[in-house]
């Protein structure tokens, strides 16, 4: 015996511990979950967290109404099959209760309205712990976030006045009001999470996975056909063979054409390739060089 | 493949940044669009050369000003090993953010520029990096290439650097001689440098044995969350989750349970995939007991013959990290160690540590912002310790203050005061 843990072993280990110690201190901690490979995996770290127990957070899906319908189903099924409490945060109610007024025109995102439906989810749930599946490996402003990232009332997050983070020992000591993002996958990279994946043989949703879609061409990225997205002029919709490496709102997320079906493909595509997830399928993170950041303040992840 | 946690040091003058920037590159970890973005910041700012500490510096003030605030977290990985690096600034605030990325740390990245040799900021590194008990120091001596790759220099430097460290508690000392602007002895073995027989830097850290850093004698469970399902068919599951923080557990071992003292055997341990052989750091796990017992959160279990300190007056060096106050005789905290809280007070002051020279000022009475002491402290509730020496997860704590909930001090324990 080496007494040797693997380093998929080790991250979720680590994943393991942070979930532990936010169910053991907190009030009521929720689960932000997109049906993206991020928050299948800690969705996977809860279920093994507190078996054979139930899972005791609820799960929150922040949902614009611009879903990819294969991930709406997936949600479902998968959240049924885990026993979890669902509550949606719905960027149409908001829209509904005049709280914020949707962008028109091709371009049209309500990507930025997530944060408004996010931060009143939380309240209006009164949670004080919500876990991320942010991970370091993606973007500079998240490279120096604590795994407990404190928010103000404001749902704020201040770069600035980070606690210090030291050994295991994590803080969540917060006044009524304030509350905690807890990141169990930190340390994870895009490799590290596809790899965890296959290894478990984890359930994801289909449109990770290579198949044809109808496509068209903006800003350098392929959007798929949808009623939730108008086309510009000189824009034409054709048919590809893609796979998605992001999931978020429909809008939005950029497919890559690829042939790979299955997790070995994957994994050998993701260790091949020379462009970030983000870089490649994101229009939310192009804005500007500080994007991500900016968002971040608002009480965004 | 296994993991290995580093943490760098330094300050922007001597070349950390490149040295970071040629691990990422060299190791294609870099993508193309983020090396687009630093290209076309660098060239925008009049930068003569693409500034690989672009690829580090994350935040909006960070480039404005060109300084790094906070501790940033880099990711590797080459066919070995995969790697975190922990990357702390050099100037100010200097201790608190790296005592943050330290604390976790395998292994420690010293920079030295060759033209310069051993200053202040090196003997300040080492000392923390000793403090913090981190098992390897390797010591980087950049900028060979500014010294006509000079061995003599290198031996010089090297003699130097030994004679001071004989102060410090150091376990694993390597030199390496590179230059991490041309990329000599960084991933490659410089041909520059033929007197140097030792491996390049990236494959020390490929190599170097970690996995006895981590001890396996004294067993330490500190008890996390108690799963017991009430639902039907999990009505006879009572296990107790936590971090295996010492030793190994393996089913049949008879365990007691502090406070309470009561003994049981280890009925059954079950790990994410399912029940497991035996556990050992820095596994999460369940373990179940042949006896049902009083146990939460808080409480610890562990070997009836080799058992933690339990006591409520500790002696512990004290990392300060508070802006808004000293820490004062006295004064209230509240202290969290292993899965347990508890309020603290100062009882006694013995000394603060000039973290430069090392000297002991015995006359000191309180720590300011980034000051470190040997304090005694007495706690509300018995805390089951071992020194920090001897275990990092049962020998640390953090302090935290009660108006602000903020983190304001590191400690590690030295023993009963």
């Amino acid at each position: 015996m080496t007494y040797e843990l693997s380093h998929l072993r080790a991250l979720e280990a680590e994943g393991i511990h942070i979930m532990r110690e936010v169910a053991a201190e907190f009030e009521r901690p929720c689960l932000l979950f997109s049906g993206g490979k991020d928050s299948v995996v800690m969705l996977e770290l809860a279920i093994r967290a507190f078996a054979p127990g139930p899972i005791p957070f609820a799960v929150m899906h922040v949902d614009t109404g611009h879903n990819f319908p294969e991930v709406m189903e997936f949600r479902d099924r998968r959240l049924a099959e885990a026993g979890a409490r669902l509550v949606v945060a719905s960027v149409q109610d908001a829209i509904d209760a005049g709280k914020v007024t949707e962008q028109t025109g091709p371009r049209a995102s309500r990507n930025p309205l997530q944060t408004v439906s996010l931060l009143e989810g939380i309240e209006s749930n009164g949670f004080d712990a919500v876990f991320g599946g942010a991970r370091r490996d993606e973007e500079k402003a998240r490279a120096k976030e604590r795994v407990f990232s404190f928010r103000d009332d404001f749902g704020q997050w201040d770069p600035k006045a980070q606690r210090p983070e030291l050994w295991n020992l994590y803080n969540g000591k917060h006044r009524q009001g304030e509350h905690i993002r807890v990141f169990p996958i930190s340390n994870w990279t895009e490799l590290d999470v596809w790899q965890y994946l296959k290894e478990e043989d984890v359930d994801i949703p289909s449109i990770y996975f290579s198949h044809k879609r109808r496509v068209f061409e903006r800003d350098g990225m392929l959007l798929s056909e949808s009623d939730h997205i108008e086309l510009m002029d000189g824009e034409e919709v054709y048919e590809e063979v893609v796979r998605y490496r992001t999931i978020g709102d429909m809008t939005c997320t950029g497919a890559v054409e690829s042939a790979a079906s299955d997790w070995d493909e994957i994994i050998a595509e993701v260790a091949a390739t020379r462009i970030t997830e983000r870089g490649a399928t994101r229009a939310d993170d192009r804005v500007s060089e500080a994007a991500m950041e900016d968002r971040k303040r608002e009480g965004y992840f | 493949m296994e993991l290995l946690r580093f943490a760098t040091a330094g300050s922007v003058d001597d070349g950390k940044s490149t040295l970071i920037g040629r691990l990422l590159y060299d190791s294609k970890t870099i993508f193309e669009d983020q090396m687009a973005a630093v290209e076309a910041t660098s060239k925008s700012r009049g930068d003569e050369y693409t500034n690989l500490a672009l690829l580090t510096d994350g935040l909006r003030a960070e480039r404005e000003q060109g300084i790094t605030i906070d501790v940033a977290y880099r990711y590797f990985a080459t066919p070995r090993r995969k790697f975190i690096i922990a990357d702390t600034p050099g100037h100010t605030q200097y201790t608190r953010n790296m005592v943050t990325g330290a604390s976790t740390a395998d292994v420690a990245l010293i920079l030295v520029d060759a033209r310069n040799g051993i200053i202040e900021q090196s003997r300040r590194h080492s000392f923390l990096a000793s403090l913090l008990r981190i098992p390897h120091l390797v010591v980087c001596v950049n900028k060979m290439d500014l010294v006509d790759w000079s061995e003599d220099r290198f031996e010089e430097i090297k003699a130097e650097y030994r004679d001071f460290a004989m102060k410090l508690d150091v376990q694993d000392l390597t030199f390496i001689p590179v230059s991490a602007l041309l990329g000599d002895n960084v991933v490659d073995k410089s041909e520059n440098m033929p007197w140097y027989e030792g491996a390049p830097l990236l494959r020390h850290l490929e190599e170097v044995h970690i996995a006895s850093d981590r001890n396996l004698i004294d067993s330490r469970f500190p008890v996390q969350y108690v799963i017991r399902p009430m639902s039907s068919d999990g009505m006879d599951y009572r296990g107790y989750a936590g971090v295996v923080s010492g030793g190994v557990f393996k089913p049949g071992d008879e365990v007691v349970v502090l406070p309470s003292g009561f003994s049981s055997r280890i009925k059954a341990i079950d790990g994410p995939q399912g029940p497991v052989a035996e556990a050992f750091s820095p596994m999460s796990v369940t373990i179940r007991l042949e006896d049902e017992i009083d146990i939460s959160r808080g409480d610890m279990i562990c070997r009836p013959k080799n058992q933690p300190t339990l006591g409520q007056d500790i002696d512990a060096m004290v990392c300060w990290m508070s802006e808004t106050g000293a820490l004062q005789p006295r004064q209230k905290l509240a202290i969290k160690h292993t899965t347990r809280w508890a309020r603290t007070m100062v009882t006694d002051f013995q000394y603060r540590l000039d973290v430069n020279t090392l000297h002991r000022d015995e006359e000191a009475t309180s720590l300011a912002l980034n000051e470190i002491g040997r304090v005694s402290l007495r706690t509300t509730a018995p805390l089951f310790y071992d020194e920090y020496r001897r275990n990092r997860k049962t020998g640390s704590f953090i302090l935290v203050d009660e108006g602000t909930n903020n983190t304001v001090a590191a400690g590690m324990i030295l023993g009963e005061s």
